[in-house]
């Protein structure tokens, strides 16, 4: 019932004034994924995702869908449909009409739309809603409303604008999980703007890291996750110890890390530091160090490993790792040694 | 406890407001139609109970009838003055807040701009009125200008005291008891519901009639309520522009009072005050219908 096809951005720069949100960004999403634009506010994500809906005129550059250059189409002729951070219902019609509202635009007649509306709303399980006013209903709700709406047109490629971004955080994991099996009934191409890593890392195929208007690295999760490029991917990502050793940035998981009593021999390069904090955190134990020359990392010991040595706050050791487990990172932007926060 | 006291100092919070309106709306109100009940003579009012206000009023429009009398033309006139005056207002009102709420992006222009719409009140209804005539006379600037240009080659004389003038002279005086309350519904309407709607394949009309006219409502029919009481009720504007030539209920009123027949004024009062209120519950439930399609 929906056909698929390829989202290409190429070379595609927005300026506002004299300042540049997106700088030529290159960007090819297969059909039928689901991407995370990813990274801090201001990295130009959402400028990305708006200029996809056509929200957002493009300064220079091309986005294509499946064969057709829609750079200059209007959002209604590019297969594409937004779903807005804060859902925009319009607060004056019923869930139904809400749903209903792109085929009404397009002159369809009142019962074939509501026919249509209420597949979506069923779709979504809001069909006993459809009388309620947006007002009426719930954070979630109103999202599987939004979800609907977007959906009536039978878009090739979904535009998701931060759209956990105001649930609680125990709807957004629900929901979290509710569109990810909606874009895997679908098949369709869902485009999910967030700040949140772990958002990101739990629900998509690709993962496109933005910051500061250009794309930091682009992959599936785990490719990311282990094999940070440059150093803003291994602190943006989290879960990385960076360490500067000679003129190399070194990205190392925090659960790779080994600690050592500063009696042991110790080969190779190492930090030396001070345990300043110890965190049960279920599943492992996150051991602070305060490393000299300022370098502070967060090492991730399984529990096992933790009760074999039993280290206290205070307590001195060497921080080590396997080569194995160290990734180099490109263009280090800073001199100083320091490290990422727990994920 | 704290419930019975939360809604005490509700109360007294409320309360101030609440005098004000029942000893100056509510009570004078009683008055008129009690005094609009009374029958009177020549030169005094007798408070005895009567319809003689009313009837005396009305007096011989059943026997004219389809013909209409007088008084029923006057009612008629007023009507149209303030149909037509209110068509106009909400149209350039509408036009006016869609503008400032819209495409006006700084909150400072659109402050300024709103001032702007202000200025004409640092002027007195009269004078503003009577700004109208050397522009608008026989020989007033209007005229003189299409003459010279050899547009027309006499004075155009219905340009003053005429309904052509009372209601320029309204629409010019009232337009912005339009704007206020339009513009402030219309920046309550979150921009992104404008940018949903262009998602949705709406062409800027059909937004306009989908999305902003039905949010814009409680503005629009608070704007019109403004202008039509004001339009229905007046008698200086239609004395002063129509040249004391055209009738008006308030006229009526007036005509009434001047010769102290306080009956009948009150009487003409109530009738005026049932068909202003038929109007406008009649405009609520117009565009209510229209949030049904």
């Amino acid at each position: 019932m929906i056909s698929k096809a390829t989202l290409e951005l190429v070379n595609v720069t927005k300026q506002f004034g004299t300042t540049t949100a997106v700088d030529g960004i290159d960007l090819k999403i297969p059909a039928g994924s689901y991407c995370c634009l990813l990274g801090p506010s201001g990295c130009g994500k959402t400028s990305t995702l708006r200029m996809i809906a056509g929200h957002e005129a493009v300064t220079s550059g091309d986005i294509l869908v499946g064969a057709a250059n829609v750079t200059d189409l209007p959002p209604a002729g590019r297969n594409t449909a937004m779903m807005f951070q804060s859902y925009a219902l319009f607060p004056h019609l019923s869930v139904l009409d809400n749903v209903a509202f792109a085929l009404k635009m397009r002159g369809v007649e009142k019962a074939e739309r509501h026919a249509e509306a209420r597949k979506l709303l069923s779709l979504v399980d809001m069909q006993a809603y459809e009388q309620r006013l947006p007002a009426q209903l719930s954070g979630g709700q109103q999202q599987r409303v939004a979800l609907a709406r977007a959906l009536i047109t039978k878009p090739q490629i979904l535009l998701l604008d931060e759209p956990l971004s105001a649930l609680d955080p125990f709807l957004r994991l629900r929901m979290r999980a509710e569109l990810k099996r909606l874009q895997r009934e679908l098949g369709i191409t869902f485009i999910h703007v967030t700040h949140g890593q772990d958002e990101a890392m739990a629900l998509a195929d690709i993962v496109v890291l933005m910051n500061a208007g250009k794309i930091e690295q682009q992959g599936s999760p785990r490719e990311i996750f282990n094999h940070p490029k440059t150093e803003f991917v291994a602190k943006f990502i989290g879960g990385h110890a960076v360490i500067r050793v000679g003129d190399e940035t070194l990205a190392i998981r925090n659960d790779r890390l080994i600690l050592n009593a500063p009696s042991a021999g110790v080969t190779g390069s190492f930090v030396a530091g001070t345990i300043t904090e110890i965190e049960y955190q279920g599943t492992f134990i996150r051991v602070a160090i305060a490393g000299e020359g300022g370098t502070d990392l967060a090492a991730e010991l399984s529990e096992f490993d933790f009760d074999q040595k039993g280290y206290a706050v205070g307590d001195r050791v060497l921080v080590t790792w396997n080569s194995a487990n160290a990734h180099v990172l490109g263009n280090p932007s800073f001199a100083t040694v320091s490290t990422a926060g727990a994920a | 406890m704290i419930e019975e006291r939360k809604s005490f100092i509700a109360w007294l919070q409320a309360g101030p407001m609440m005098l004000v309106f029942i000893a100056f709306f509510l009570l004078p109100l009683v008055f008129v139609v009690i005094v609009s009940a009374w029958d009177y003579n020549e030169y005094e009012m007798l408070p005895a109970f009567s319809f003689r206000g009313y009837t005396d009023t009305f007096e011989g429009c059943i026997a004219q009838l389809p013909d209409l009398c007088t008084i029923l033309k006057t009612y008629a006139k007023t009507v149209k003055l303030c149909f037509l005056t209110w068509a106009i207002t909400l149209t350039i009102g509408f036009t006016i807040a869609y503008f400032l709420a819209f495409h006006v992006r700084s909150k400072t222009w659109q402050i300024v701009l709103s001032l702007l719409c202000t200025i004409p009140f640092w002027t007195s209804n009269v004078i503003r009125m009577i700004a109208w005539v050397p522009l608008l006379g026989r020989n007033g600037l209007v005229n003189q200008g299409l003459i010279d240009m050899g547009l027309i080659k006499v004075p155009m004389e219905w340009l003053l005291f005429s309904e052509f003038s009372v209601v320029l002279a309204f629409v010019h005086l009232f337009t912005f008891f339009m704007v206020v309350p339009i513009f402030n519904s219309m920046i309550r309407i979150d921009p992104k519901l404008v940018e949903a709607a262009y998602d949705a394949g709406a062409t800027g009309f059909q937004t306009l009639v989908n999305i902003i006219i039905p949010l814009a409502k409680p503005g629009i029919v608070i704007g019109s309520i403004f202008v039509i009481t004001i339009v229905m009720g007046d008698f200086v504007t239609i004395g002063v522009m129509g040249g004391q030539q055209i009738a008006s209920a308030g006229k009526i009123i007036e005509t009434r009072l001047n010769a102290l027949q306080f009956p009948a004024a009150a009487a003409n009062a109530v009738i005026l005050l049932g068909i202003t209120i038929v109007i406008i519950s009649a405009l609520t439930r117009l565009v209510d219908i229209r949030k049904e399609l």
